[in-house]
């Protein structure tokens, strides 16, 4: 089959046009985490500065979903796009909108470590599972832009498993929440200020979720939503 | 999103092109075979004189079902279609073998006459090619020759009946009388499918109707082929993988004289078995 070559569209500007799709949608993935990292560490060393600044990133994160949309829908309505080229734009608004949530759930962090400045710290009883859970939540959201930038289906499933564990170490976080209120009903308005966090935390987890999701059917076009991650993995078994 | 990981990100277009089988060892891939098949094609080869141009094809059509056959030119689509009604007898080196059944009757066998076999498999070509008669003529015209009516009452009602049935009545029921090629050429095109329909053929071939057509005689073509699917089995090659896309139940993907992939239209186009037809359908030829 040498007069193939399947590295290319016979147009270079199609080309073009899904590299940049996807380069924007990365650029737009590393915003988020930052926004997430930066929220994370406002909390931790109560700095009410850069908690502003996650806020104010929270604009740019909504024009460039709108951007990305706006690409999305005009390669639809001008390419046609089939197979792994169709389902590439149809990941990336779904991606887009997931990563505009998650930008969304950072601003809520940001805003309680706003809120916790102004009550003041008392010794940080709930910080060490926030900061247990945010390093988990944010090495995840790392791990899938790093899966769709390599369409890495195996990254993609420990994000899928890994979202499992968050879940369950949020359950946990939350319970010791609840014996901390117990124990000085005085520290209830802090300890739910992190108990807020920790449910946006949870959130981001779910969002990397449904991101790798999307990433296993871009590389397999399998669809993996609401199906356990058994019937997952034996669905990939099926594609090697 | 690490550096790292942007320099190693890889180009859209490489994604799922790695599986599936190598071009070289000929197997279709997919599902060619179909429970109700109204014609059985079995290990047919086409030659013209030394050249082959069609390698080992096996592929069941179902009954009323819409097959699309897409591929680039010269893959061997039209040939492979013109083999269902016999049409390549006309070419006088070409050469077929293997088997192609309509239901339980050997296509291939030399034994039989073909002029009933194209009335039971029709064919509707590029270009519209009404006879230079009237429109009323050219749809009664098989009809008479296979002598299917024995009064003109009944030759009056088939060509009712198949100018309706071909989305054209209405539009010349005032006119019949009128010359055949003076329609546009979409309605040129519908009045030849009329003519396919009027002798009662069980599979209609069609072999790029709508390539000599506007969007929206196109449009009602593809309509009528929805429509038509339910009384006939219909085969259609087309260069418009949309237009595949739009009107088949089945896609078959050629490429070089073999057939590389049957699947569900709906899945030759989200997410194709080989990778040949993921390289045609998302335009990666070069």
């Amino acid at each position: 089959m040498d007069t193939l070559h399947l590295d290319q569209h016979i147009s270079a500007q199609f080309n073009e046009d899904l590299e940049h799709l996807r380069t924007k949608l990365l650029e737009m993935g590393g915003l988020v985490e930052d926004q997430l990292k930066d929220a994370v560490k406002a909390i931790e060393t109560a700095d009410g500065a850069l908690a502003e600044k996650v806020i104010e990133t929270e604009k740019e994160v909504d024009q460039r979903e709108m951007a990305l949309d706006q690409e999305s829908i005009t390669i639809l309505a001008r390419r046609q796009p089939a197979a792994s080229d169709l389902r590439l734009v149809m990941m990336v608004t779904k991606a887009t909108r997931d990563l505009e949530r998650v930008g969304d759930e950072a601003n809520k962090i940001a805003k309680m470590a706003i809120a916790l400045n102004a009550e003041g710290s008392d010794g940080g009883r709930g910080y060490v599972e926030l900061r247990h859970l945010a390093a988990n939540v944010i090495r995840v959201l790392n791990t899938v832009l790093d899966a769709f930038a390599r369409y890495d289906v195996e990254s993609a499933m420990d994000v899928v498993r890994e979202d499992k564990i968050i879940d369950t170490e949020y359950k946990s976080a939350v319970r010791e929440m609840i014996t901390y209120m117990m124990e000085d009903p005085r520290a209830i308005s802090r300890v739910m200020n992190i108990m807020w966090a920790l449910r946006a935390l949870e959130r981001i987890g779910d969002h990397a979720r449904n991101i790798a999701e999307q990433v296993i059917y871009l590389v397999h076009g399998t669809d993996v939503r609401h199906i356990s991650i058994g019937d997952i993995e034996r669905a990939l078994e099926s594609k090697r | 999103m690490t550096e790292a990981a942007l320099k190693e990100a890889k180009q859209p277009s490489e994604i799922n092109l790695e599986s599936g089988p190598d071009a070289g060892e000929h197997q279709t891939v997919g599902a060619p075979f179909h429970d109700n098949a109204k014609i059985t094609v079995r290990n047919v080869d086409v030659f013209y004189a030394d050249k082959q141009a069609v390698f080992d094809v096996s592929l069941d059509i179902g009954k009323n079902e819409v097959i699309a056959m897409i591929g680039p030119s010269g893959c061997g689509k039209s040939t492979f279609l013109r083999c269902l009604n016999r049409m390549n007898d006309t070419i006088d080196i070409c050469r077929v073998t293997g088997s192609i059944k309509l239901e339980e009757k050997e296509i291939l066998d030399t034994k039989i006459d073909v002029v009933p076999l194209r009335a039971e498999v029709g064919m509707v070509f590029q270009k519209p090619n009404p006879f230079p008669k009237s429109i009323y003529d050219n749809v009664a015209y098989g009809p008479r020759i296979h002598g299917l009516a024995s009064r003109r009452s009944e030759l009056d009602e088939i060509v009712e009946t198949s100018l309706q049935k071909a989305g054209l009545w209405n539009e010349v029921k005032d006119r019949l009388h009128a010359p055949g090629t003076g329609l546009s050429g979409g309605q040129q095109q519908r009045l030849c499918i009329a003519r396919t329909i009027a002798v009662s053929p069980e599979v209609i071939l069609m072999d790029e109707p709508c390539s000599a057509l506007d969007p929206i005689a196109t449009a009602k073509i593809e309509e009528l082929i929805a429509e038509l699917s339910e009384n006939f089995t219909i085969a259609i090659v087309t260069h418009s993988m949309q237009q595949a896309a739009r009107v088949s139940n089945r896609t078959a993907y050629f490429h070089m004289g073999k057939l590389i992939e049957v699947n569900e239209t709906e899945q030759v186009f989200t997410n194709p078995d080989h990778k040949l037809t993921e390289a045609y359908i998302t335009g990666r030829f070069g």
